[in-house]
């Protein structure tokens, strides 16, 4: 039964009391929502994208889940555990990476942080040296582990965490923004590390990300949370459509053109021979490369995604727009918190 | 003129980044408070024993702790100022892109510690003096001029004070590492400025030695101007001497750390 | 429910919190030292430098004694078995506890939260934080002054008074310990204002290497009563020197000296938790 719903939230909020500076001496005391009575369940082996813009609330989720905050109302439990009253118990079966920050020793060879851990979590012998293998295995450390933490580079390090916090055979894994900062090369390893984890293990993936290409390559589901609440909740094609997305497609033609005629792409900006084409994020790309191929003297292209910010920010302005059509019911500025 | 204007946007920089931590100000003042009692009390008893200890009587060795503890931040008497900053941007490399500025480096530095060195007096420096001046009998002068003649030894103190502590970030070009110079700071900062007891009571050659050294510059100096133990003139002098001397050093040994960096290439 | 190993066995080992807190904390300052022990330049530099540094309050002490012959009617060896025990008290505890002031920074960059995932206490982690050998320094001076005015004091050395030694020596660097939980605790509210704790720790053990007959009543009554700093030497040293206690305390008080540690200790503990729950209600 468990399994059904390793992660479960129902109606959980956290409130802040903020206190502002608003003049000499005088303070106000206000209070924020930071999650305003979130409510979904995660099944064991999901891997879940939880995405919205800073300051949405997506830490302080994960910092609920965890354990670190304290929710001020609403009930959570993982793994059948409530994080804030056993977060040590919970801890033996949750993996962390802070993308920002490492909890690797800095002056140290990276091995020894995983000694560490090895001591600390009370790993079995054989387990550790199995779990470890394999791990250095799929994340290719192997030639890093007598090198100092403060010698890698970024995605080293990256990689180096995710080991770390994985050692422990955590039940479920906590990302925030892993693939922050990395380059293309190391993102693509993290992915497909993450994807060969979850398909062995089964282990349960969070992650919170700025970047749509994690969510597209690894999670069949994606959260997004504004304001503190859900907005959305459901496959990646859904947010598309719901957001009303759109991709850029830009087309590299022989000499310069006038604007092409493509429908349903319609041109946004020419410069010279190369030209920026808009189009439905569901509509396949395929399709549209294709006719244009055909059509017209095309030397390169490529594909643009849109970024988390704008789709969310057109959801946003839709889910405002709805509110104030009903707020000519007498429910005005609810949406807006 | 121009370059004037930079210094002063500098220093400006200097006294605003030191502003942005009240709550670490205002522990600062309670710290030194509580140090200040503490001293205090202790010199009242060492003075109990033996008046006129170095020519003070018992209100002005209280003065001269006070002076200490309003001082101690302002002049980074145990280190802490424009150097730390200087000795990271030495080892980190970050440095070259300073060389390459359009301004002198010495005065850029000196521009942003007089910043943080007024921001630390008037933040933290001068509530517990007037603590000490409230709860404690002190001997400060009620006329202007010896405290004109007071403000004049501060700004010369506040030189001599970044000049020794230029010096010893430099020293980081050639050392890859600040620890040891920074506690070679502490410990001669601490003691030769007399933070542990006045220099002027510091028995026999130890003390002729100890009272002609740079750091008699920083709190033993100004203490004797403000409460007339000494001649105004001789101590601008002293300061000024020192000042100069070693803001000089610390000109050449710029020449040839920054000599050092464009050999390396940066 | 708890059939993965990892937490199976973390239950089996972890009877006792004091003990998994204790193996913590060996952890983490293990990682400590031999972090810096790759820079042994550095190590041996600092460590020289911190016997120094925390000598000069002693320089300090000998250079009035330069000028006279008793303070506060105490002779310099008397003083110097007082500077001996508060110092070396601190040392152990300033060695044991005393980097907790870096709470605050990990408390704004972060990387405090890092800690709060681990399957081990958190004040055990933050204890052993920054864990540095160098504080050596400090407890050899402290000894070797101590060991001085044990040898040059004029006392007629009796079991109890022999025993007072040690006790002081751990009561007094259990006191310091509160202490220093006091001011991390006091850093969940003030991030920036760490060096509040100065004032009763280093300030602490300074006053403690003068006699209290140096001070002012009022001032005693303070560090006996509110603050019992009083209780790490004053006390029991006014027993084994045979002077008067201050405030005319009862004889008795000599040896109250670990009753008024553990009470430290439990309220420090309480400030403590107080701090973390209020942490982990705000975030901040």
């Amino acid at each position: 039964m468990s399994d059904e719903a390793f992660i479960e939230l129902d109606g959980v909020e956290k409130v802040f009391d903020v206190r502002k500076k608003t003049g000499f001496l005088k303070r106000e005391r206000r209070q924020v929502r930071a999650v305003d009575s979130i409510s979904f369940t995660v099944p064991r082996g999901e891997m879940v994208g939880y995405i919205g813009p800073n300051g949405a609330g997506k830490s302080t989720t994960i910092k609920m889940l965890t354990g670190i905050l304290t929710p001020s109302g609403g009930r959570l439990r993982v793994a059948g555990i409530d994080p804030s009253r056993e977060r040590t118990r919970l801890a033996h079966r949750i993996g962390v990476v802070f993308g920002q920050r490492t909890t690797l020793w800095w002056d140290l060879p990276l091995i020894d942080s995983y000694k560490l851990m090895h001591r600390m979590y009370r790993i079995p012998d054989a387990r550790y040296r199995e779990n470890l293998d394999r791990l250095v295995e799929l994340l290719d450390l192997g030639a890093l582990l007598d090198v100092p933490v403060r010698q890698l580079s970024l995605g080293q390090r990256m990689r180096g965490d995710i080991a770390a916090a994985l050692l422990h055979d955590p039940e479920v894994l906590y990302l925030d923004e892993p693939t922050i900062g990395l380059d293309v090369i190391s993102k693509s390893r993290v992915r497909e590390f993450l994807r060969e984890l979850n398909a062995e293990r089964g282990t349960t993936v969070l992650l919170t990300t700025h970047d749509l290409q994690d969510i597209e390559q690894l999670c069949s589901r994606v959260m997004v949370i504004d304001h503190g609440r859900m907005m959305y909740d459901g496959p990646l094609a859904g947010l598309h459509e719901v957001g009303e997305s759109e991709r850029t497609l830009v087309v590299d033609l022989e000499r310069e053109l006038p604007p092409i005629e493509v429908p349903p792409a319609r041109v946004v900006k020419v410069e010279g021979p190369r030209q920026w084409l808009a189009f439905p994020a569901a509509e396949s790309a395929a399709v549209l490369v294709a006719r244009v191929a055909a059509e017209y003297p095309l030397v390169d292209l490529s594909v643009r995604e849109p970024d988390i910010e704008t789709v969310i920010a057109k959801m946003y302005a839709e889910q405002a727009e709805q509110a104030e059509k009903a707020g000519s019911a007498g429910n005005a500025g609810k949406a807006i918190s | 003129m121009g370059s004037g204007r930079l210094y002063l946007a500098v220093a400006v920089g200097g006294f605003r980044r030191y502003a942005t931590y009240r709550a670490a100000t205002a522990a600062g003042v309670f710290t030194n408070t509580v140090f200040g009692v503490i001293l205090v009390y202790t010199y009242l008893a060492l003075w109990d024993e033996k008046p006129h200890l170095g020519g003070y009587d018992q209100a002005q060795a209280v003065t001269y702790v006070w002076l200490g503890q309003c001082l101690y931040a302002t002049l980074a008497i145990q280190g802490g100022g424009a150097e730390k900053d200087l000795m990271e941007r030495i080892r980190t490399g970050e440095i070259a892109v300073d060389l390459y500025r359009p301004a002198d480096l010495q005065l850029w530095w000196l521009a942003g510690d007089v910043g943080r060195a007024l921001f630390q007096m008037l933040g933290r420096g001068v509530i517990p003096f007037v603590f000490g001046a409230v709860f404690f009998p002190m001997a400060l002068p009620t006329e202007i001029t010896p405290w004109l003649a007071f403000l004049v030894t501060l700004l010369l103190a506040t030189l001599v004070s970044f000049a020794i502590r230029y010096l010893a970030a430099l020293s980081v070009f050639w050392l890859m590492d600040g620890m040891g110079v920074n506690q070679a700071l502490m410990i001669t900062g601490v003691f030769f400025s007399g933070m542990v007891l006045p220099l002027n009571a510091f028995p026999g050659a130890f003390g002729e030695i100890v009272r002609v050294l740079p750091w008699a510059a920083q709190l033993q100096m100004p203490a004797d101007v403000l409460m007339g133990e000494t001649d105004p003139w001789r101590a601008y002098a002293f300061q000024a001497a020192w000042a100069v001397v070693l803001l000089a050093a610390g000109r050449l040994v710029q020449s040839a750390a920054t000599r050092r960096v464009v050999v390396q290439g940066g | 429910m708890g059939e993965t190993s990892a937490s199976g066995t973390a239950e089996t080992f972890g009877g006792s919190r004091a003990g998994e807190a204790l193996r913590a904390y060996r952890l983490i300052a293990g990682m400590w030292i031999r972090s810096s022990m790759t820079y042994r330049t550095s190590f041996v530099v600092t460590v020289l430098g911190n016997l120094l540094v925390t000598g000069l309050d002693f320089v300090a002490i000998l250079l009035m004694f330069s000028q006279v012959d008793s303070l506060g009617g105490w002779s310099l060896p008397e003083i110097a078995f007082l500077y001996g025990l508060s110092a070396t008290a601190f040392g152990l505890a300033d060695l044991t506890f005393g980097s907790m002031d870096v709470l605050g920074g990990r408390m704004r960059d972060g990387s405090f939260d890092i800690l709060l995932v681990r399957p081990v206490p958190v004040l055990a982690q933050v204890a052993a934080d920054h864990f540095a050998l160098r504080r050596l320094g400090r407890i050899t001076q402290a000894v070797l002054v101590l060991g001085w005015g044990l040898l040059a004091v004029d006392v007629d050395w009796t079991a109890a008074k022999v025993l007072l030694v040690p006790m002081m020596l751990v009561s007094g660097g259990v006191i310091f310990c509160a202490l220093f939980v006091a001011g991390a605790a006091f850093q969940f509210l003030a991030q920036d204002a760490a060096e509040v704790q100065n004032a009763f720790t280093y300030g602490g053990t300074t006053l403690l290497q003068y006699p209290p007959t140096v001070f002012g009543k009022d001032f005693v009554r303070g560090v006996t009563f509110l603050l019992p700093l009083a209780f790490v030497n004053w006390v029991p040293a006014a027993y084994v020197l045979e002077r008067p206690y201050p405030l005319g305390l009862p004889q008795w008080a000599a040896f109250a000296s670990p009753l008024v540690a553990a009470v430290c200790c439990a309220l420090a503990g309480l400030a403590w938790r107080a701090g973390l729950r209020s942490y982990r209600s705000t975030g901040s």
